[in-house]
């Protein structure tokens, strides 16, 4: 079975996991907040926000990984400020987190939105009059009634980061066992004279597994929607 | 005591709306628009008044000029709303709970609410769901109930369910309640005392009594659900014939059906349109409840011209056309004879005494 793909396909194949599921869990409690604000906020400079969340989607991916090398390497205003700190983004995995949390971060939010705004503001009020504060309505209430877009919105996002590209090698280049995730192995190998059969094997891998997180995503929301309905 | 006053603009609509009422089921009465959801709402704090004052029992939740406004989580006031807002991804035992346990096995039992425990609230019939929401705002341990219409969205069937246990509520917790209705029957069975809301405003306020007997009144309250509360207790039980006979202050009548223990007190509306006025003493009639009584007053309107009775100790409200006001030369003092249409006291009308 682990001599199906070469050791340099593995390598691949475990390094997009964990820079999916890194981006997934940094960019969660961001998404949440950008999610419930967007959804029950009123402030000024809502729209902008709306804009800024979308902005990924829309723009070419390789001028969102061009602006973060600018922003991010060792000279650029936010590298230098993490510098101190021993934090770096430039041409490492975390670099490759980063462009796939942020690019991933609208379709995340999107779900995680319409969940939040379709639940009841009555039960929210209703929820107030028995005594509970802002944070306990949204902890007993809010969130546990919109837990199924939740779980969609982040579940989408893995879906999408597992398969970011344009970003990710502009932002952090294309190293091996460093950055090297699925898509930018499989262009890799494409280049390379008999790298066909290697590119195939990474195309299977990347189909199983997004069909997997889709799949994963409809089961669990609708086991969810069961317990919130039910 | 609970001291309301509030002002508020809702778009091309003005609340301006104060009362003060002694603790008790103080209803608020009025036409769908007249501000009485506002009104509660603002008690609640889930509406912002622009100014006025809230107080309740001597805390007060509101105050413009103090810049007094307490957030709705720390008000203490248990809200039941008309849809019930049961919490759907919790059992009924959790949605109990969600607000305190206080009393818990009291509010269980007087709401009948121990077989449900283990339920969903979408696996509730319309009046369990609204049982669940009396008992979980109860056990929030409140200074004060609000009911915003809990049973307009039941059936007649679910509303005699559960109209005794607000009569076990309204005797058995101590507990002032502010109870929205624009169903003459609720409040006359469960009011103590009752606020007349119109366009925003309060038009009357007065013991139950008082205010459904007040002919002035009848035009607020709408020609087809006025009608008088009087106390009543069970006199005689003809089993053969399937009778009550209750005695009123001011004489006996006979209503179909067993209504109760003999010597029991109960409350009994007895609506307008069904009390016929005679100057004589009338012969040879089916109905079998005659009262003599004095005619304290006489209010014309549009629709007619209602007539306030007094009967014993107790007050009567008939409604006849103008020309029959005219024709009998009604006016205030003239003794009369009260005809009391027996049939048409509806099960709904007779409720259980304070």
């Amino acid at each position: 079975m682990t001599d199906w793909l070469g050791p340099e396909e593995w390598q691949a194949v475990r390094l997009s996991l964990k820079v999916s599921a890194s981006a997934v869990a940094a960019s969660l409690p961001l998404g949440l907040i950008c999610a419930l604000a967007l959804a029950k906020g009123r402030f000024p400079g809502r729209q902008l926000l709306n804009g800024l969340v979308h902005l990924p989607l829309i723009l070419p991916p390789v001028v969102t990984g061009y602006l973060l090398l600018i922003a991010f390497s060792r000279q650029g205003p936010l590298g230098s400020l993490l510098e101190p700190f021993g934090i770096s983004f430039a041409f490492s995995w975390t670099g490759a987190a980063l462009a796939a949390a942020i690019m991933a971060f609208p379709l995340m939010v999107r779900p995680m939105r319409l969940a939040f705004e379709a639940v009841d503001p009555g039960l929210e009020a209703a929820a107030a009059t028995l005594g509970a504060s802002r944070l306990r309505v949204f902890a007993t209430v809010t969130l546990p009634l919109a837990l199924p877009g939740v779980v969609a919105g982040a579940i989408l996002a893995f879906a999408k980061a597992m398969g970011e590209f344009g970003a990710t090698i502009t932002f952090v280049s294309n190293i091996p066992g460093e950055t090297r995730t699925i898509p930018t192995a499989i262009y890799a190998f494409l280049q390379m004279p008999g790298g066909e059969g290697a590119a195939l094997r990474l195309v299977a891998v990347s189909v199983a597994l997004a069909m997997g997180a889709l799949l994963a995503s409809e089961w669990l929301s609708r086991r969810i929607a069961r317990r919130v309905a039910a | 005591m609970i001291a309301i006053h509030v002002k508020k603009r809702l778009g091309a609509f003005d609340l301006d709306a104060g009362f003060e009422a002694p603790p008790g089921v103080i209803a608020l009465f009025g036409k769908s628009g007249s501000g009485k959801t506002s009104l509660i709402n603002a008690v609640a704090g889930l509406l912002r008044p622009e100014a006025g004052r809230i107080e309740v029992d001597g805390a007060v939740l509101f105050d413009g000029a103090a810049r007094i406004d307490i957030p709705v989580h720390r008000r203490r006031v248990g809200y039941v709303f008309q849809d019930a807002r049961l919490f759907p991804h919790m059992s009924v035992a959790k949605n109990l709970a969600y607000g305190g346990r206080h009393d818990r096995d009291r509010v269980i039992d007087l709401l009948g609410l121990d077989t449900l425990l283990d339920r969903r609230p979408a696996a509730l019939s319309g009046g369990e769901r609204q049982r669940v929401a009396i008992g979980r705002a109860l056990m929030s341990d409140p200074r004060l109930l609000l009911m915003d219409e809990p049973l307009s969205a039941l059936d007649a069937e679910r509303k005699a369910e559960i109209l005794p246990w607000l009569e076990r509520l309204r005797d058995e917790a101590g507990l002032p309640i502010l109870y929205v209705s624009h169903a003459a029957s609720e409040v006359a069975r469960l009011a103590t005392t009752v606020v007349v809301m119109e366009a925003g405003g309060v038009r009357r306020v007065g013991a139950v009594g008082e205010v459904l007997s007040d002919p002035a009144a009848v035009g607020m309250i709408g020609a087809q659900e006025a009608g008088a509360v009087v106390r009543a207790r069970i006199a005689g039980l003809d089993r053969i014939d399937g009778l009550t006979e209750l005695a009123l202050s001011g004489g006996r009548i006979v209503l179909p059906g067993r209504l109760g223990r003999l010597g029991t007190h109960l409350r009994l509306r007895i609506s307008a349109q069904d009390v016929i006025l005679a100057r004589e003493k009338p012969q040879g009639l089916s109905a079998l409840n005659i009262l003599p009584a004095e005619v304290t007053a006489v209010d014309e309107g549009p629709e007619g011209a209602a007539v306030g009775l007094l009967c014993g100790a107790d007050r009567l409200l008939a409604r006849v056309t103008r020309r029959s006001a005219r024709a009998l030369r009604l006016e205030p003092g003239q003794r009369v004879w009260a005809i009391v249409k027996a049939s048409a006291v509806a099960p709904d009308d007779v409720g259980g005494a304070v």
